[in-house]
């Protein structure tokens, strides 16, 4: 394939190659630094503990949520921003990059502002209705949607602008109205970026620290995230912190590796 | 126009980094203080204080939970003194430090938000699971002396929330999202009126020692602080703000 010859006509000057291997040692050296420091004798016991697995089973529900949320909020959004011309556009565009240039604690506070039970809309949620989001499971996976979003969006954004619209163009001539399009040919053409934009959005969620802390508080079995889990360990004990550091980067690695082809694949 | 606005970022932390190192000479030294969040109004004060009495003596502070402060030190943190909010966490860092002194006491309260929506009027008002209650989580002296307070009182509770520090407990309760939160009483007071006092009664109450160590590797101007602390103008100063003596 082309991608192949690519690779192997290109020589690659030394200094590339070095800085490659410093940047790798630079990424690979504080998880080796983990594994050594890992007490593997106590693993076991660590990671059976109540807090450990109740932070696992939290972490993987709501981050799977935020993901959901933010592709089915995402993904509408990213073909407006995308196929739509519009004034202010990149203005819109900018406010949905927000929250990846936003500390995730400020990122927070902005969600108390808005959804707290004295917020802009939290207000009257806790009047009429009674909800308060801040210190529920529900704040959680706001809080994970609101940093994970921009990721979907940016991935599936490029993804959509990138496909050649002229099959899309040949389906609405054909008679299919534009649902079935979107279904059966935008999403299908774009479905490697989809997912990329779905792992991305999911694996920013599950290590959401700041605003997950600010917004949704710190309570075992409602709250508690691992990486909130992990920063409450470290208070007291730095092997349970660094066993539970071991799961979420377990779970992270484990997915991120065995869905690498995709990110990759078929971009051409 | 992305490639500019980065290099001309780098060059102002290059050049913010040299800036500050050229200005260290003139004998002026930067101690670096790490203090338990309960004490960042006071030693806010002190510290200014400190520095007018001894001009070439700046003081950086990094205010956070007391565990979190130990385990940095631990860890090898540039940390000249350190004041804890109680003998355990300071006990934790203990192989890096002086003899620590104790300088304050603390005890806790409950701070409601103004108005006080939940209608708290004692400890045992707690115990309704209706009410939105934070506290510290048990791994930060508020939290262990809340643990010691609710133990002593035999009250059951369901907090929403264990948050790291004791400001992130105010902070939410002046936020109004919480409708009580165990604090120390000296956070009460330096909230003014954005938050009501619920006052726990001495003899029920907790009481929390506050000590201070320079670390061993401190320069003599980190003695020079603790002293000051110690002083009668440092002492004055933690009174005002409601801690009690040691």
């Amino acid at each position: 394939m082309s991608k192949a010859t690519t690779r192997t006509t290109t020589p690659a000057p030394r200094l590339l190659i070095a800085l490659a291997m410093l940047a790798l040692a630079f990424l690979l050296l504080p998880l080796i630094g983990l594994l050594l420091e890992t007490p593997w004798t106590q693993l076991p016991a660590l990671l059976t503990s109540t807090t450990a697995t109740e932070a696992l089973r939290l972490s993987i529900v709501t981050s799977l949520l935020a993901a959901a949320v933010a592709t089915i909020l995402g993904v509408p959004l990213a073909w407006v921003l995308a196929r739509k011309e519009f004034t202010g556009q990149r203005l819109v565009r900018g406010i949905v990059l927000l929250p990846l240039v936003l500390p995730p604690v400020v990122g927070g506070v902005t969600l108390l502002t808005a959804f707290g039970r004295r917020g802009l809309v939290g207000q009257y949620l806790y009047d009429w209705f009674g909800i308060q989001l801040p210190f529920s499971t529900a704040g959680v996976v706001m809080a994970e949607a609101f940093v994970a979003m921009p990721f979907l969006v940016i991935t599936v954004e490029g993804a959509l602008r990138n496909i050649d619209t002229r099959y899309e163009q040949a389906a609405r001539t054909l008679g299919a109205s534009p649902r079935t399009v979107l279904f059966r040919i935008t999403l299908p053409m774009i479905s490697a970026s989809l997912l990329a934009g779905i792992v991305l959005a999911w694996a920013r969620a599950l290590g959401e620290f700041g605003a997950t802390i600010t917004f949704a508080g710190n309570f075992p079995g409602v709250t508690q995230t691992l990486p909130l889990a992990v920063y409450s360990a470290l208070e007291v004990s730095r092997d349970e912190a660094i066993a539970l550091s071991l799961v979420l980067l377990a779970v992270s690695l484990t997915v991120l590796v065995s869905l690498r082809g995709r990110f990759l694949g078929s971009r051409s | 126009m992305r490639f500019p606005l980065l290099a001309a970022t780098g060059l102002c932390l290059a050049l913010a980094s040299c800036t500050s190192q050229t200005t260290d000479n003139d004998d002026a030294t930067t101690i670096t203080v790490s203090a338990a969040a309960s004490l960042t109004d006071a030693f806010t004060e002190i510290g200014a204080d400190f520095t007018e009495a001894n001009p070439k003596i700046e003081v950086r502070f990094n205010f956070a939970g007391s565990s979190s402060l130990a385990e940095q030190i631990n860890a090898g943190a540039p940390v000249d003194v350190f004041a804890a909010a109680s003998t355990i966490s300071m006990d934790r860092a203990r192989d890096y430090l002086t003899e620590p002194t104790l300088f304050a006491s603390n005890s806790l309260a409950i701070a409601v938000p103004p108005g006080n929506p939940a209608g708290i009027a004692s400890l045992a008002d707690l115990q309704d699971p209706n009410v939105t209650l934070l506290v510290c989580a048990v791994q930060v002296p508020c939290g262990s002396a809340t643990e010691a307070l609710l133990e002593r009182n035999g009250l059951e509770v369901t907090p929403s929330s264990l948050e790291p520090d004791v400001r992130a407990v105010l902070t939410k309760v002046v936020a109004d999202e919480a409708d009580a939160g165990i604090v120390y009483r000296t956070d009460t007071a330096a909230a003014g009126d954005q938050v009501e006092q619920i006052t726990i009664p001495d003899e029920v109450n907790v009481i929390n020692r506050y000590p201070i160590a320079a670390t061993q590797t401190g320069p003599p101007a980190a003695g020079a602080f603790v002293d000051f602390v110690l002083s009668a103008s440092g002492q004055r100063i933690l009174k005002s703000w409601g801690f009690g003596t040691p």
